[in-house]
């Protein structure tokens, strides 16, 4: 339960690899299937910007228990340029490469926690959770 | 993992079979719309039914099919989507904005049969009033 999957992140490939590994986890955990595909959107877009901005990476997967909660925990971690200013890159619509700047706001949106932590010139690493009540 | 392109009388039908890399959609747009021209297509549907989720990608290229397919003179619709790819798209802030949608690949088949029939009734308006 408290192992832990690591899919590196270093072509496309592995941007669908890494959403369906985090899919599989979410169901094994007991999720919805409406909440799996929420989740496997959310990684898709975090592991696409590791790709993007950081050419290479790694995506942590692990179930949690917390109380009477059930949790999936992603962690997606790169030795990035950083972002600058990760207020800003949380907005919707803001993006320095032309896409839809809505890949972290949206994954945000789909998750219950969301944290950046981005150092410039060292990398970025994004720790995102999702929480279901356990039934007895 | 290519998606087989049907050519239907004036249609093109892209059946996507599984999921997708970013290569796998981008190949996909170049070979539809090669295709538009090459088969001289009104109307090109996508079937998105087995894709697992759609993120900002997908999404970017799909609209671009519409858009360059468009300007070939061919409609577009994207057919079956689930209503979880849904969900997670709207929460994403993704939209089809511009792209025509259609429930199954039946209704998205009907769906370009009226439009050809307007554009039809169109130019026979022009023809009757010239
Ligand atoms: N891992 C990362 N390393 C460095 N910069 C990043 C990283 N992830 C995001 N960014 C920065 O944050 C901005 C916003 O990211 P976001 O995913 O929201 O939008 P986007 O990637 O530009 O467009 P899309 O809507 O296609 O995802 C990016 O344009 C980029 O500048
Ligand atoms: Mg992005």
């Amino acid at each position: 339960m408290a192992e832990e999957l690591l899919v590196p992140i270093t072509s496309d490939v592995d941007v669908v690899s890494a959403r369906q590994k985090g899919r599989e986890l979410a169901a094994e955990a007991g999720f919805s299937s409406g909440d799996q595909t929420v989740i496997a959107a959310a990684i898709s877009e975090i592991a696409r910007n590791i790709l993007m901005y950081a050419k290479r990476g790694e995506i942590a997967l692990r179930t949690v228990m917390n109380g009477d909660l059930d949790g999936v925990i992603i962690v997606a971690r790169d030795q990035g340029p950083g972002i600058p200013d990760v207020a800003r890159a949380l907005q919707d619509g803001y993006s320095t490469s032309g896409g839809l700047g809505l890949g972290l706001p949206g994954a945000r949106r789909l998750m219950d926690d969301f944290d950046v932590v981005s150092i410039p010139g060292k990398g970025t690493t994004v720790t995102m959770k999702k929480w279901r009540r356990r039934h007895a | 993992m290519e998606v087989p392109i049907l050519k239907q009388g004036l249609y093109l039908i892209a059946s996507i079979q599984s999921a997708l890399t970013d290569a796998d959609l981008s190949a996909l747009r170049e070979a539809l719309i090669e295709r538009v021209g090459k088969y001289r297509a009104r109307g090109v549907i996508v079937d998105v039914t087995a894709l697992d989720v759609m993120d900002s990608f997908a999404v970017r290229t799909l609209r671009d099919i519409a858009h360059m397919a468009r300007l070939r003179g061919a409609e577009t619709v994207i057919v079956g989507i689930q209503p979880e790819v849904a969900f997670a798209m709207v929460q994403l802030g993704l939209t089809l904005k511009g792209v025509s949608t259609a429930l199954d690949l039946e209704e998205g088949l009907a769906y370009l049969d009226r439009q050809g029939q307007e554009r039809l009734e169109r130019v026979r308006g022009r023809v009757t009033r010239g």
